[in-house]
């Protein structure tokens, strides 16, 4: 169960529990897409504390808890924060959480997320830590796989692109490693999956490092394609040389099922092709929208009204 | 051997040996135990000695000393099959081999510059020891990345 506890790592959620919130977020969108105002966190307080950039989370994330008739109260930029002036995470957290009944924090270092949830008299929802986690992008981005296919496992996923500083597809490489299925990875020599994400799971021999996208473009179910993130290179010229590579077009989906997906945490720069964006097959928006009800459905059920 | 070629070492009244230190790295236990010579106390150090029952090794007798958890831990990552014995009034009053615990707490920096525990928060370092191929690897409980052991060794906080 979720209720108060912080959720940091995808580890730190049950499998049942996956399922759980895959309903209620089912319920949520449902009850929204008649225009039902859902009240049940009406007068809680979530503070989101965001030290680095984010558009789709963020937004998400605060259209979640007003959604749910809740309040939000947060600090825009990590340079107008108490942060700038040198105090801790520690210090930070403890005085956000004395404000509100729960956290949402994303930021640069590895681990400040767990570190913040020890500090913490609330729970603590990592909306991404360096090239860490992103539990609730996995969250949502198996709800999306569940609401298309019915199902979690037994199925063919392609993770493509950077694999190595993609801190989604950190997250949600162990959680399909959980189920049977099969997970594919994707990606040039210099951005590959670290060896600490997958050997740090117990079941990893269904996991292949795969050279070429074309071996498995006629095989996947899903394929999860990533940005390759530019402020993640020192050297721009490392950037130079793999920018473009592993990327959809028309010519691309041609080859691929009919009844397969095209993924993506956005957001994009080259990896797909605008012309991808009316094949049925593109899947990318309906995931990104997905993302409020499952964030609704997380922090109810944290904070214990479901 | 005539009496006058051994070099003799005097038994220490009250402190440690710590004894079975992997040959030729008893500088890295004092370097880590932060024993530089200016304390005062009598330091024997005995490097690459024959011992029947390992080949060689090296030994070190501390007077006036005493070993917190931390320091045990520490002497367990550089060499992990050491001896401790605990000297009370010229007698053995304890003997014991360290071991490396499941959790190490507070003497290894993590190794991934970008993890939190490496900016001045309020926090010691904390990592758990996992089975990786046939060693061992040491997750980080904030950051999640793994160390190896000669990584580990690099990290201790000197």
């Amino acid at each position: 169960m979720l209720k108060g506890k912080s959720l940091v790592n995808i580890d730190d959620v049950a499998s049942e529990d996956f399922f759980r919130i895959f309903d209620l977020a089912s319920e949520y969108k449902k009850r929204l897409s008649v225009g039902e105002y859902v009240k049940e966190l009406e007068g809680k307080i979530m503070s989101t504390l965001f030290f680095e950039p984010s558009t789709r989370t963020r937004l998400s994330f605060e259209s979640a808890m007003h959604r749910l008739g809740g309040n939000v109260i947060s600090v825009s930029e990590a340079k107008s924060s108490s942060a700038s002036k040198g105090e801790t995470i520690a210090d930070t957290i403890r005085m956000a959480s004395s404000y509100s009944d729960i956290v949402v924090m994303r930021h640069p270092m590895e681990g400040a997320a767990r570190l913040a949830s020890e500090f913490s008299s609330v729970p603590v929802i990592n909306g991404g830590d360096g090239s860490g986690q992103h539990p609730t992008q996995t969250l949502l981005d198996l709800f999306t796989i569940w609401e298309k296919f019915g199902r979690i496992d037994n199925l063919d996923v392609s993770l493509v692109g950077d694999l190595k500083y993609g801190r989604t597809v950190h997250s949600l490489v162990r959680a399909l490693s959980r189920f049977d299925n099969t997970v594919n990875l994707i990606s040039p020599e210099i951005l590959q999956m670290p060896d600490h994400v997958i050997s740090g799971m117990k079941q990893a021999r269904r996991i292949k490092r795969i050279e070429n996208l074309d071996d498995v473009l006629t095989k996947s179910d899903v394929f999860y394609v990533t940005r390759i993130q530019k402020e993640r290179f020192v050297d721009l010229n490392d950037y130079a040389k793999v920018i473009g590579s592993y990327s959809f077009d028309m010519e691309t989906v041609s080859k691929m099922k009919k009844n397969s997906i095209i993924m993506h945490p956005l957001p994009r720069v080259d990896e797909i092709n605008p012309e991808v964006d009316m094949d049925p097959r593109a899947y990318y928006f309906r995931e990104a929208s997905n993302g409020v009800f499952v964030r609704m459905a997380i922090i109810s059920m944290i904070l214990g009204v479901r | 051997m005539s009496e006058d070629k051994v070099l003799k070492i005097n038994k220490i009244g009250d402190g440690i040996v710590i004894d079975h230190i992997s040959p030729g790295v008893s500088l890295d236990v004092l370097e880590v135990l932060k024993i530089t010579g200016k304390e005062g106390m009598t330091v024997s150090l005995l490097m690459n000695v024959q011992s029947g029952k390992v080949g060689t090794k090296d030994i070190i007798k501390i007077e006036k000393k005493k070993l917190a958890k931390k320091d045990l831990d520490k002497i367990s990552l550089v060499s992990p099959n050491a001896t401790i014995n605990v000297i009370s009034n010229y007698e053995i009053r304890e003997k014991f081999t360290v071991e490396i615990p499941q959790i190490v707490t507070g003497v290894i920096r993590c190794s991934n510059q970008n993890c939190v525990t490496n900016s001045k928060e309020p926090v010691q370092t904390l990592f758990q020891k996992e089975k990786s191929g046939d060693g061992e690897v040491f997750r980080c409980h904030y950051c999640d990345r793994t160390m190896s052991l000669p990584e580990v060794r690099k990290s201790i906080i000197r």
